[in-house]
């Protein structure tokens, strides 16, 4: 791996900050073009069309809209937190995903390029950081408003986050104790040469992917926004691109937390049963795996190899953002009761007990002598598809979604005395 | 009358599997997505079916010589419930009755069909067109070269002998 020169790497750097934003914006356009393309498919409808092929070019007809629209300012809202609101709340969404590895490392004449924005070594936990802080935008937008929905919009965000991030972190940590490390290029290595995270620890990213959707406000823990209570929720208020920043940091989140799960989960830009795309860093070099004997192979790095695996993690997100979006057109929201039941009386303790699990396995494959390998690596999924079992079988026994009334034969035979 | 009052049977609240029951809700909606017959119809390009007793623009038949059928009698102008036809009669050399001024006001316009109903020559009918934006009201009051130069499919009356147009 030849270095890149410190003004090279400069220029690299600006080049894949321009890029990765741009495409992100992209990206984030065509979300909601999928988002309104695929809601419609689903209700046997067509959706946007007309503007360009395929309505391809719907999204941009919506920003000039937006653009063009006339923004309203509340008389009575704070002006300065209600224009900061949209602000806060878009920025957070944008830079997380900086950290993500979307690609192979590219050989140019200048040096080898990592294709990650930022390669921070505390990859997860800056993402946990700054990630939560989009709500702070939320809050303060629902806040500044003074509007008695947008303020109920912007309580529940801060709650819903607070609750569902003790989940998101505690099912990481199992995800960090099998990489070793919380850089996510290292991980993306550590899946290239075992398996994909999702199987050894299935369980790990259910408990992700649920924590992500409310996360990200998405149905079906879209309590912020919960159109039929609090009008449209904390952005109420909002017109025009004040209204569309949210949009974007919206979907901003949604993608940042698929590509997120695509990395954690699904090996990144890994391509499966293809040693020619492993590129691990091994004593100063990259390396594509190890012979029969032992001996480091070198891997070749070339552009091809670069656009493949960018190809592969452009799919492995693509598949997040539309099963959100799928998700988001079946299922209904949840009462909130039922969302605080879930992030602390479920969530928080199966993500503990899948720790102590997970760390447990660990353990003991450690004692016996198994700590790398085929073995290690299926001993953990088959621990982890119990463990899955367990948990598929306590959500079944509806005990997250229950009536109002108190359950049970003997709460409905004596009607509540009503003073 | 009593009230009957019909029980509805559902799984009990407690009972029931939040995880099935959305697994079986994503499979639906994923086959409603892949399903390519979708309702909407693609209006401009895809014309839209109109029934043969639609009731919409009106148009004037000519006889082959390019003098409209019109002899007005005038029964239209009394028969439409809306008032929305002027005409003012005149009479030529040979005795014939013709229009000086016909024109239909089709803002005014219930489309009721009735003056297509009352016409003793088959002269104005109700047809099956719909498609008549303008730029102006004014432009919404056709003249009797305008219905003239209507050339869309008339409206068909209704047959007692088959009630339902089958």
């Amino acid at each position: 791996m030849n270095e890149l020169s410190p003004t090279a790497s400069l220029i690299a750097a600006a080049v894949k900050v321009l890029a990765v934003f741009t495409a992100l914006m992209v990206a984030i356009m065509y979300a909601t073009w999928a988002e309104r393309r695929i809601s419609a498919f689903i209700q046997d409808r067509l959706g946007p069309n007309r503007v360009g092929p395929f309505g391809l070019l719907q999204p941009i007809a919506d920003g000039l809209k937006n653009i063009i629209k006339e923004e309203t300012n509340p008389a009575t809202a704070s002006r300065f937190f209600f224009v900061m609101g949209p602000m806060l709340s878009i920025m957070p969404a944008l830079v997380t995903f900086a950290v993500i590895p979307f690609a192979a490392p590219l050989p140019t004449p200048w040096g080898t390029v990592d294709m990650i924005v930022a390669d921070l070594p505390v990859g997860v936990l800056y993402i946990l950081a700054i990630g939560s802080l989009g709500v702070y935008g939320i809050f303060l937008g629902g806040w500044s408003s003074n509007n008695k929905y947008a303020l109920l919009g912007g309580l529940r965000a801060s709650a819903q986050m607070v609750s569902y991030e003790v989940g998101l972190g505690l099912s990481l940590i199992p995800v960090m104790m099998l990489a070793g490390n919380v850089t996510l290029t290292r991980m993306v290595a550590d899946q290239q040469l075992g398996l994909w995270y999702v199987l050894p620890l299935s369980l790990g990213f259910l408990l992700f992917l649920i924590s992500a959707f409310a996360e990200t406000n998405r149905l079906p823990f879209d309590m912020p926004e919960a159109e039929s209570e609090l009008v449209t929720g904390y952005h109420t208020e909002y017109s025009s691109m004040k209204f569309s920043m949210f949009f974007i940091a919206e979907y901003a989140h949604v993608i940042t937390a698929s590509a997120l799960m695509a990395t954690l989960f699904l090996g990144g830009w890994d391509i499966p049963f293809w040693t020619g795309d492993n590129f691990i860093p091994y004593e100063g070099g990259l390396i594509s795996g190890f012979t029969a004997a032992g001996e480091p192979i070198a891997a070749q790095l070339s552009i091809w190899t670069t656009l493949l695996t960018l190809g592969a993690f452009m799919l492995k997100t693509t598949f997040f953002v539309v099963l959100y979006i799928w998700v988001r057109w079946t299922l209904p929201r949840f009462r909130y009761d039922q969302v605080m039941h879930l992030g602390w009386k479920v969530m928080l303790p199966t993500a503990l007990a899948y720790v102590m699990l997970v760390g447990g396995t660990i353990l003991v494959l450690d004692q016996l002598g198994v700590s790398a390998g085929p073995g290690f690596g299926l001993a953990l999924t088959a621990v982890s598809l119990v463990a899955t079992g367990m948990f598929a079988l306590y959500l079944d026994r509806g005990r997250i979604i229950t009536g109002a009334a108190p359950a049970g034969r003997a709460a409905r035979a004596a009607p509540a005395a009503h003073p | 009358m009593a009230i009957s009052v019909k029980l509805v049977r559902r799984p009990e609240a407690a009972r029931s599997s939040y995880l099935r029951a959305a697994l079986k809700g994503m499979s639906l909606t994923f086959r409603h997505m892949v399903n390519p017959r979708k309702v909407t119809r693609s209006y401009p390009e895809e014309p839209t079916e109109l029934h043969a007793r639609w009731r919409g623009t009106h148009r004037m038949e000519v006889h082959a010589d390019g003098r409209p059928k019109c002899v007005a009698c005038g029964l239209c102008p009394t028969v439409c419930p809306a008032n929305c036809i002027r005409l003012v009669g005149g009479e030529d050399d040979q005795g014939n009755r013709y229009p000086i001024v016909y024109e239909i006001d089709e803002f005014r316009c219930i489309f009721c069909g009735m003056c297509q109903e009352v016409c003793p020559v088959e002269a104005i009918h109700v047809g099956q067109h719909f498609e008549n934006a303008e730029y102006t009201r004014e432009r919404f009051v056709y003249d009797l070269d305008r219905l003239m130069e209507q050339e869309h499919p008339v409206t068909a009356l209704w047959d007692p002998s088959d009630p339902a147009s089958e």
